[in-house]
């Protein structure tokens, strides 16, 4: 009983891979007969305590003069054994783990996990939780990326001031969550089959809010840096993932798209009812920084969209499916995998049921860390300043790469 | 032209320099801890046990099922059954916690235990002002620690108290109709039983004798 869906566009991307050359930017190191670096070239070890790094994550690099000419991560510092814990717990109980997963999209990973068990187990979810789903998960889009242009400007020598004014946005956001589920990051909101509790009085008001004045702040954001002749030039042909790299290493999120591939899984799966909205997905052709810098500011401005319908159209109902049991949840055998348009990629969580109450297979496919694969074609023959301004435009979260 | 970019750039950090003196949207933070942001209602921190009436530990409706004990995700809760039962809120003999620990150390605030509880007995609280300087003790807390009043959880989470009111309320209507009706029956099957005892004496043949056979 396999869920995955093989769509047309699916098929499509199979059909572009067959082009070669993944590594078309790699230039040999220089060794000499015992395989020592040889020359003036230098190996530094960039992480895992560097701020650039976005946490603790280790890049191997090794230069000649300022440029690199090989770069090897090293991910794992963070690694805390989550699958194999949630293989040794209640399906309910890891709910609250896949929040500390990717911890600025507490919303969308709950999601993913849930609907790979709702998969599982034929539940059902009302037509109000599925509003406050997308809901959800469309502001936690819109935070992610706010966070995100606020670091990439950071990392690009702008110190402090489009960070703070991202996080002063992000905050507002963060309340909402908080009168929601009562946590600001770590949110454990969604249930197998609904959501945990209905809104609460006023909140929709709120959202509607922050759907309304978030495009005065995106403008602002834009007038701030986008024209900016040094951001230009930092960011324009730097760390160019060519199209079919891309697809032959399965990045999907805005990286994959910024280099020209439409394929986002709100249209190609349409999953929940993300085929009731009306909303476009922005394409680069470039694939360098800069694109990717632009597609997070077209998103936003395209979840803006998705909100604004979603709080028109939301109805009332119940928000949980009254078959679903919260103690002693017993899935029948099967397997089920589920996945999601999560802000970072492709989010999917692969479940295999033997009858127990406990999953006897749990797999994260993590779009951070599949999306990291690629860095060293991207930094290759780039100074190293420009490694720090490619990795964050890659958008990777720690807590996601090594689980 | 170059450097228009910087140009427009520096007009947008004026404008927010100069908006936050005037304007309360573009300066949202405040002087911790002097002046507090309220807490919305629905906060949560870490579990606390709720009791009824004065004695906290007699009050508790705790009755050491452990449920949350093997649901909670971090295991940090640590239960150790009474061996003794004592009447809980419904009338009924229940068992009650002996030991009831909390690790708030690894406790990550997730509430699987208040929502698999199966008798309201364990909530939410929304202290979050908790540093100490004793790592391990301090943060291991016990089951007068974690007892507090039913009114407290009123103050805090006024809708979710109501609604655990209006749960324990007509559970309790239930027993009491149960009780009432337990004691009916027993009457009625005792007055039964009674009426049964007489009959038999009177339709009961008597035996034959046994030297007929
Ligand atoms: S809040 Fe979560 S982690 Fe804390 S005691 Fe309850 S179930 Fe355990
Ligand atoms: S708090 Fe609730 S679930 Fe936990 S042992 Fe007590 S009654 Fe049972």
């Amino acid at each position: 009983m396999r869920n995955s869906v093989v769509t047309q566009t699916t098929l499509e991307l199979m059909a572009v891979t067959e082009s070669p050359s993944p590594r078309q930017y790699e230039i040999l190191p220089k060794l000499d007969a015992s395989g020592e670096l040889a020359g003036d070239l230098l190996e530094v070890a960039m992480g895992p305590h560097h701020p650039s790094t976005h946490g603790v994550f280790r890049m191997d690099v090794v230069l000649d003069g300022e440029t690199v000419v090989k770069l090897k991560p090293v991910f794992g510092y963070l690694h805390r054994n989550h699958e194999k814990i949630a293989e040794n717990t209640s399906y309910l109980a890891s709910m609250p783990y896949t929040d500390r997963l990717d911890y600025f999209c507490s919303l969308t990973n709950n999601w993913a996990y849930a609907l790979a068990v709702e998969k599982l187990a034929g539940l059902v979810v009302p037509e109000r939780a599925e509003y406050i789903r997308v809901i959800t998960a469309e502001l936690t889009r819109l935070q992610n990326h706010t966070c995100l242009v606020g670091f990439l400007l950071m990392d690009m020598g702008a110190l402090g001031t489009p960070l703070m004014y991202a996080f002063r946005e992000r905050e507002k956001i963060l309340d909402l969550f908080e009168s929601l589920t009562g946590a600001r990051m770590m949110c454990n909101y969604m249930r197998f089959g609904g959501c945990r509790v209905d809104l609460p009085p006023g909140w929709r008001e709120g959202a509607q809010k922050i759907a309304d004045e978030y495009p005065r702040f995106l403008d602002e954001f834009e007038n701030l840096l986008t024209g900016n002749e040094i951001l230009l030039s930092r960011t324009q042909e730097v760390g160019v993932l060519p199209r079919a790299l891309a697809i032959n290493a399965s990045v999907t999120g805005p990286v994959l798209r910024a280099s020209g591939v439409d394929y986002d899984l709100r249209k190609v799966d349409k999953y929940g009812i993300y085929d009731r909205f009306e909303f476009r997905v922005p394409l680069g052709d470039h694939g360098d920084v800069y694109d990717r810098y632009m597609i997070r500011i077209l998103e936003m401005r395209e979840s803006l969209k998705i909100l604004q319908q979603a709080l028109k159209g939301i109805p009332d109902g119940p928000i949980i499916d009254p078959k679903t049991k919260l103690r002693g949840f017993r899935p029948k055998p099967g397997e089920a995998y589920g996945r999601i348009e999560g802000p970072k990629g492709e989010l999917g969580f692969y479940l295999i049921s033997d009858g127990s109450p406990n999953p006897y297979r749990y797999r994260v496919r993590p779009p951070s860390l599949i999306n990291l694969t690629v860095l060293e074609d991207m930094c290759l023959g780039h100074s190293i300043a420009d490694v720090v301004v490619i990795l964050g435009s890659i958008d990777i979260v720690l807590g996601e790469v090594d689980r | 032209m170059l450097g228009t970019g910087i140009l427009k750039g520096m007009v947008e950090t004026a404008r927010n320099f100069v908006g936050s003196y005037t304007d309360e949207a573009r300066l949202t933070t405040v002087e911790y801890p002097e002046e507090r942001i309220p807490l919305k209602e629905a906060t949560r921190q870490f579990p606390f046990l709720v009791f009824d009436g004065d004695d906290a530990q007699k009050g508790m409706r705790c009755v050491a099922c452990q449920i949350c004990e093997k649901e909670c995700p971090p295991q940090c809760i640590f239960i150790v059954k009474s061996k003794d039962k004592r009447t809980d809120y419904k009338g009924q003999l229940q068992f009650y916690p002996a030991t009831f620990d909390i690790d708030i150390s690894v406790c990550m605030s997730c509430q699987i235990c208040v929502e698999v509880c199966p008798f309201e007995s364990i909530k939410m609280d929304t202290e979050f002002e908790l540093s100490n300087t004793d790592r391990f003790g301090a943060l291991l807390l016990n089951k007068h620690q974690l007892a507090k009043s039913n009114e407290h959880y009123r103050e805090i989470h006024p809708t979710d108290a109501a609604e655990s009111d209006a749960v324990i309320a007509a559970e309790k209507a239930k027993a009491e109709a149960k009780a009432k009706a337990d004691i009916e029956a027993k009457a009625k099957a005792a007055a039964e039983a009674k009426a049964k005892a007489e009959l038999p004496a009177a339709t009961v043949p008597v035996p034959p004798a046994s030297g007929q056979v």
